[in-house]
């Protein structure tokens, strides 16, 4: 029973010194060491979560260099074709130009043999009908150099009149 | 070697009480042991070393106060000292005769005795401590801690995320002051116990109630409505059944706290006993034969006592939270409606 007795000195001693310690303790000790403990979790917290913003900053960055670079490319094929395109257009308007060139050549050379071939043509005719009427000539006076041979001659185109 | 130590070694902590008894003849393990728990005006840390602590005394608003060393004479007899007389423990106002008199009106006795030095040691053990860390923490912030310091942080985390923030919920920041207190305090207090020569302060009835009692103020105040509802009006429970419900619940406000005071006393003066009493086989059976076995049961037993004062700070701060949580929580009386209160 005495030992299940609590002692009115101790009581009262212990009482005073527990809420004495408990006073200071929260005052010097709890306080300070629970807000050194926040604040070094609280830095801790923000250290991370700067780390997790800086790497989505990073892949932000990546992701839109990435697009620049895509951007980039396309633009480089866009150039590329429509300069491959220019050139084509250029070659098939230089082909046609000189398609057509050749073929308006071809065509003043044409009228132009043309042109000769009938003035070869013409004088070969004239040639030819000077040389007849030449040879005709010579020919008759041949032939009418005998005075029997031209009474044969008259003969025959009298002939030839009475038949018709 | 070692066990003949450890054998030296606790025949130095409790020779004293062996010679004291030893002069009455026979040895008395009871006495012996009942002595070395209950609370003493002399602290005897060895054979010879005694500390006699001063007696304060609140006789009708007069006060005394004097060193207990007046009430034992040069052969260690008890002597009546100023009208007072010091038997089993106690100090009575003495009649004519020397003898202890009936007549205990008036007398109040704030003596600082053995458990209330060992309580004086204990907190300035416990300010020292304390104030170096949270000096270390001003000095060293942003730091990672260092010595001491990173001795008790993790322990100071501990009862703050494990007891606190895991057993009030969002208001735990109020309370951890208090927890905190009571673990260390009652943790030192347990290991300054175990010390030889150290008092039994937490095994002590007294000091076990203040602790119980501060945790039922603190509940009792920190109670919010849903708390007082639940014990004036629990959720779930017909109306008619209030007559029985109500004392009940009101006697619950009591006993938690009880088990507390019962429980830390206990755990604690069992150890003290069980330590004790494998030392006395020692001497009951009078042969240095016992001492090996007695020797090895009692650091056995001593380790486990470490274990245990740890464990009954633990346990008594955790329960206290958990005191603290349940009336400061916030019911959802929709959900509870119909399933009763299991959780209590």
């Amino acid at each position: 029973m005495e030992l299940v007795t609590p002692n009115f000195g101790l009581l009262f001693w212990q009482l005073v010194t527990f809420l004495v310690v408990l006073f200071l303790l929260t005052k010097f000790a709890w306080k300070p060491i629970m807000q050194a403990l926040r604040d070094r979790e609280d830095s801790i917290e923000m250290a991370l979560s700067a780390a997790e913003k800086a790497k989505l900053e990073m892949q932000g960055l990546k992701a839109e260099n990435e697009k620049l670079l895509a951007e980039a490319r396309m633009e480089r094929d866009k150039i590329l074709k429509e300069a491959s395109d220019a050139g084509n257009s250029i070659i098939e308007t230089a082909k046609n130009k000189a398609n057509e060139e050749g073929n308006r050549m071809i065509a003043q050379a044409r009228e132009a043999i043309e042109n000769e071939k009938r003035a070869a043509i013409t004088e070969v005719k004239n040639m030819a009908a000077a040389l007849s009427v030449d040879i005709a000539e010579r020919i008759l006076r041949k032939e009418l150099s005998d005075p029997s041979a031209q009474q044969a001659l008259a003969q025959d185109y009298i002939r030839e009149v009475t038949l018709n | 070697m070692k066990k003949l130590f450890v054998l030296l070694f606790s025949f130095l902590t409790i020779s004293t009480c062996v010679n004291a008894s030893s002069e009455g003849g026979e040895f008395k393990p009871g006495d012996m042991i009942m002595h070395h728990i209950a609370d003493d005006y002399t602290w005897h840390f060895a054979d010879g070393m005694v500390l006699y602590l001063p007696v304060i005394l609140v006789d009708n608003g007069q006060v005394n106060v004097f060193s207990s060393s007046n009430f034992y004479n040069e052969h260690h007899e008890l002597v009546p000292y100023k009208g007072y007389v010091l038997e089993h423990g106690h100090i009575y106002r003495a009649n004519a005769e020397g003898e202890p008199s009936e007549d205990h009106a008036g007398l109040l006795d704030f003596s600082i005795t053995k458990n209330v030095a060992s309580l004086f040691l204990s907190v300035a053990l416990l300010l020292i401590v304390f104030f170096t860390i949270a000096g270390r923490y001003k000095n060293n912030k942003g730091k990672a801690p260092r010595g001491i310091q990173s001795f008790f942080e993790p322990i100071i985390v501990f009862v703050r995320d494990e007891i606190a923030k895991a057993n009030i919920g969002p208001k735990y920041e109020r309370y951890m002051p208090y927890l905190l207190t009571i673990f260390f305090f009652i943790w030192f207090n347990n290991l300054l116990g175990l010390m030889p020569g150290g008092a039994n302060l937490t095994g002590n009835i007294a000091v076990t109630f203040v602790l119980a009692v501060m945790t039922l103020l603190i509940t009792v105040f920190s109670g919010n409505k849903s708390y007082w509802g639940h014990i004036f009006a629990t959720p779930g429970v017909p109306k008619w059944l209030a007559p029985i419900m109500i004392p009940v619940e009101l006697i619950g406000i009591f006993t938690k706290p009880f088990s507390l005071m019962v429980r830390l006393f206990a755990n604690i003066t069992a150890g003290h006993i069980i330590i004790l009493s494998l030392f006395s086989l020692i001497f009951i059976f009078k042969s240095v034969a016992v001492g090996p076995l007695s020797v090895a049961f009692a650091t056995f037993m001593n380790f486990l006592e470490l274990f245990v004062a740890l464990l009954q700070a633990y346990i008594f701060t955790l329960l206290s939270a958990m005191y603290i949580g349940g009336a400061v929580e916030e019911h959802d009386h929709v959900d509870d409606m119909g399933h009763g209160d299991g959780g209590h």
